[in-house]
């Protein structure tokens, strides 16, 4: 497909929509709350009415404000439905001729809607995930072919340099230098990785993009892999996210018969491929050694670094491995410039960023707002505070995270700004949590996650965290001492500093951040020493003698 | 200056601590001039008295004897010397730990499973002391000042840590004088 | 061959540059603590024992898997590197049943000379007590997990040197094991070349001749080196 199809196609598919226009989200949240019942009624629902022609009912991704799913869409009326049933549907298509439909609405002009900011989401809840011609319509794969057409490999890596665009798997590095170092290796070969096993818990946003826009994703490794000089790309998704599979499966499908991906895409001589690996269940897999071991077919387990995968990566050969919402952000950067996007965001964070805000919080659900929102902004305006209760703190970046108090929610979500606080900006997991969550409780909860996923190869991330969730049970039960409290402290700290992969390496943070900001509730379930010992004769050992340190 | 009180307990553990204590041989005799032992298992004395200086704790903490004994250590002693691999790691008395409801595993194996006759576990309350389903190092109930590792711990190594301990000094053990087994 | 020069606890080095800072460090006499790695080997860098601090980073460096850099200058030993690799020992001491007094490998076992080395004479943290498996259905050999600290020399020995791989890792965290073949017995092995390279690469009980009773298992280390050396070499000479 040349430059002239491509643009035909995404005309003539908007030529052929009707004026109004049902969406109903078949995202897995909606679909978990049965919204393919819900859609399929609706199709009956336009077909009995002998709307066909006027109507168009589709199955689009996620709308976002998942704690009110199913959620059903009108255009041009906005008009959304909310917590919708299959019963509804006769009703929703009778209001189209005007009345009302009896059904719950929402406000698609509320906070959560309105103060949102939409880059890597402008196509969710918008397209037809299954349909490329619907990511077409919305000047999908422009990018790849303007790239292909217009750009050499250097200058897609200069705008994507210049566009400040930042790693959104967690650690922020920036993407446009590790482009380049996969790049100025010559190699016979170079790999392209999509990283997909997204595993915090409380985080939904490469779910929520690959099951509403896959094509987005894939454009963007495909422009990746013509940046960097590499031919052939993996996805690796987790089995747990089978919708998100399969609607890769079908994108790739499409893709690769209509000449967007394979070879000689959009007729040039480039090709590139994309193959999709699916995870076992391993959350250290998503650690980009562990999950490159993974897509070799070894056992998921990471290496220590250097090297790096820009230089040894898949089966020796330089690999560039990125988060899905990092490709998912390049597209939109070679279609509408490096300046569009350095224009959002701070001036070291740009761009936004999509969080999934869930926990005590009113409005829960996919959140997408320029890098340096407060995070009191996300929290209070789009997501309603808390139901009951107060705000006590925001926990950030899933199991490598920390917790955020209540008084610091002026903080700018950027990623030194949360890393300042011993948190970080992490994959985009925001839990929310009112007075009645025990922090201990939570960071306890967190270090059992890192327990039970560790890999077991480094001994401080294996046998550390069993002891660190050990001690967290004993503060917890009011069995500790002081000693105990030290002891976890000196052990997080030698946890943090020599784990081999980022799993232990962040482990702690949980505890840390915690402590850092809520340490009375530690400190408060302490033990008191149990006194009467007598005053030695020979010197007794103390803690700082050296000779019994206990830590 | 005044003499030092010494003690010695036995807990869970074989005696073969003590039997290595016995192995310093004539320098018992430059001990007996400078401490007195105030309680041993080779002495006759039946309560543990106050006011000791120094007790060397053998065996881990396996029954509720064992735990109350060294309870009444700790409160009646200024310093604490947990003596040998069983009271420093639990060992060979701890290694029924990994079992399930080990205390009544183990007695149903020694006496009912393996017995010739007269199966039965045997229960005398206020005289058999009741078995704790998980041993522990003394440390693991009490604070324990210095370790002594060592199954058991050779007679010059007991005698480096009593010489430091008898001439007022902290015992500092080195190299191979800590090693487990 | 690229020579780098670096400084090795203040002492000036030089290296080949495809060295590892754990071999510089040997050659200039400073032998850096480690239980997963061992000559001839892949080194893996999981006990983190060999971590070291290099000047100008706050990051630690695994020794058997970083190469030399010129100007380097690493401290292989000070508080902070003493204490975390006692921690490590202590974490290794409480996760598994390691009863030296009854274990065959006691005075031959590198566990134990590690805590000796590092002083270690009592374990801070709370012991786990699983409950583990002895493997004895191989007719020569047998494997205690009790005493396993999943350092993978035997995985490695076998999959790199003998070419059989009937040693694996199943499991994850705290519930890994080394498994023969598809976590079958060892004496039902197929691929299981009764070389007992896994068991001279074995630092600790874990792995033993059958027979071997306490104190009794000592092992050749060069065995594994020396086969590496005439293979990659051709140097016959031990």
């Amino acid at each position: 497909m040349d430059r002239h199809e491509l643009h035909e196609l995404g005309d003539k598919e908007r030529r052929s929509r009707p004026r109004l226009r049902i969406r109903c989200c078949t995202a897995a949240g909606c679909l978990s709350a049965n919204s393919q019942a819900v859609l399929d009624k609706l199709k009956h629902a336009v077909a009995a009415q002998g709307l066909e022609d006027e109507v168009e009912v589709c199955g689009v991704g996620c709308l976002r404000l998942c704690c009110e799913g199913p959620l059903v869409q009108v255009d041009p009326q906005e008009v959304l439905y909310q917590k919708v049933s299959p019963e509804h549907a006769t009703p929703i298509v009778g209001a189209l001729l005007g009345g009302s439909a009896g059904v719950t609405q929402g406000d698609p002009k509320s906070p959560f809607f309105a103060l949102q900011s939409s880059v890597v989401l402008d196509n969710c809840g918008f397209v037809e995930p299954e349909r490329i011609e619907s990511y077409i319509a919305a000047d999908g794969y422009q990018a790849l072919a303007h790239a292909l057409h217009e750009m050499e490999p250097g200058e897609v890596i200069d705008e994507i340099t210049r566009s400040g665009l930042r790693g959104r798997g967690g650690a922020g590095y920036p993407t446009g230098v590790k482009w380049s170092m996969v790049a100025k290796h010559a190699a016979a070969r170079k790999y392209i990785v999509c990283n997909a096993d997204e595993g915090d818990p409380g985080a939904f946003m490469n779910r929520s993009v690959l099951e509403s826009d896959p094509h987005k994703v894939l454009e963007g490794m495909a422009i990746a892999g013509y940046a960097v000089g590499a031919s052939h790309g993996y996805i690796y998704v987790r089995g747990e996210y089978p919708l998100a599979i399969e609607r890769l499966k079908i994108g790739i499908k499409q893709a690769n018969k209509m000449g967007l991906l394979g070879s000689r895409i959009c007729s040039l001589p480039f090709d590139f491929t994309i193959d999709i690996r699916i995870g076992a269940g391993a959350f250290v897999c998503g650690e980009e050694t562990a999950l490159m071991a993974s897509i070799m077919g070894e056992r998921g387990t990471p290496k220590p670094r250097p090297p790096f995968p820009a230089e040894t990566g898949l089966w020796g050969y330089p690999t560039l491995v990125n988060n899905v919402e990092t490709f998912a952000n390049v597209p939109g950067i070679i279609r509408r410039g490096a300046a569009w996007f350095a224009g959002i965001g701070t001036e070291k964070s740009k761009g936004t960023k999509v969080f999934c805000l869930t926990g005590k919080v009113k409005n829960t659900g996919l959140v997408e707002v320029p890098l340096g929102t407060s995070l009191r902004h996300i929290v209070e305006d789009i997501g309603g505070g808390c139901p009951d209760g107060k705000v006590k703190a925001v926990q950030t970046g899933g199991p490598s995270g920390g917790c955020i108090p209540e008084d610091l929610l002026d903080t700018p979500v950027d990623y030194e700004s949360l890393t300042a606080l011993g948190s970080i900006m992490g994959s985009g997991g925001m839990i929310v949590m009112d007075d009645k969550n025990d922090m201990v409780d939570v960071a306890r909860f967190f270090m059992n996650f890192c327990m039970d996923e560790s890999c077991g190869k480094c001994i401080p991330c294996r046998a550390g965290t069993v002891q660190l969730s050990r001690l967290l049970t004993k503060i917890i039960d009011g069995r500790a001492l002081n000693e105990d409290l030290k002891r976890l402290e000196a052990l997080c700290g030698m946890v943090k500093e020599t784990s081999l992969c980022g799993l232990g390496q962040t482990a702690p943070n949980p505890v840390l951040s915690t402590l850092r900001f809520f340490r009375h509730e530690y400190v408060s379930r302490i033990k008191p020493p149990t006194n009467g010992r007598p005053k030695p004769k020979v010197p007794a050992a103390s803690a700082d003698d050296g000779v019994y340190t206990p830590f | 200056m005044e003499r030092l009180k010494l003690a010695t307990v036995w807990l869970a553990g074989c005696s073969g601590c003590h039997m290595s204590f016995l192995d310093l041989d004539e320098w018992l005799l430059e001990l007996v001039q400078l401490a007195d032992v105030v309680y041993s298992p080779v002495l006759d004395t039946k309560e543990f008295p106050e006011g000791v200086d120094v007790t060397l704790v053998e065996g881990a903490v396996a029954n509720e004897d064992n735990l109350h004994m060294a309870r009444t250590v700790r409160a009646r002693s200024k310093v604490v010397i947990s003596f040998g691999d069983c009271a420093v790691t639990g060992n060979v008395s701890a290694m029924r730990n990994p079992i399930p409801s080990s205390a009544k595993k183990v007695l149903e194996r020694s006496y009912v499973e393996l017995a010739d006759e007269r199966k039965g576990a045997p229960s005398e309350p206020e005289i058999l002391p009741i078995l704790l389903d998980r041993v522990d190092p003394l440390h693991a109930v009490i604070p324990v000042d210095y370790f002594l590792p060592g199954c058991p711990p050779s007679a010059p190594h007991i005698r480096a840590a009593l010489e430091a301990i008898v001439a007022g000094k902290k015992p500092v053990l080195e190299g191979r004088q800590i090693k487990f087994g | 061959m690229a020579i780098k020069t670096l400084t090795i606890d203040g002492q000036l080095v030089s290296a080949r540059e495809e060295d590892t800072i754990l071999v510089a460090a040997r050659e200039a006499g400073v032998n850096i603590p480690a239980l997963c790695y061992v000559d001839g080997l892949t080194p893996v860098g999981a006990c983190r024992l060999c971590l070291v601090e290099q000047q100008g980073t706050n990051r630690l460096q695994a020794a058997c898997a970083t190469k030399v850099q010129e100007g380097m200058e690493i401290v292989t030993n000070s508080p902070r590197l003493h204490e975390y690799r006692k921690m490590i020992l202590e974490l290794l001491f409480a996760e598994r049943n390691h009863i030296c007094a009854v274990c065959v490998a006691n005075n031959h076992c590198e566990l134990q000379d590690m805590a000796v080395r590092h002083g270690m004479d009592h374990v801070r943290f709370e012991y786990l007590y699983p409950q583990l498996s002895v493997d004895v259905s191989h007719e020569q050999f047998g494997i205690d997990h009790n005493r396993c600290i999943l350092c993978t020399r035997c995985v490695r020995a076998c999959h790199e040197i003998e070419g059989a791989h009937t040693w694996d890792v199943s499991g994850r965290g705290v519930r890994a094991r080394v498994i023969t073949d598809m976590n079958q017995p060892w004496g039902d092995s197929d691929t299981c070349t009764s070389c007992g390279k896994c068991v001279q690469a074995c630092p600790t009980g874990a792995i033993f001749r059958q027979g071997s009773t306490v104190a009794e298992m000592e092992r050749d280390r060069s065995m594994l080196q020396f086969l590496v050396n005439a293979r990659e070499k051709k140097q016959w000479n031990v």
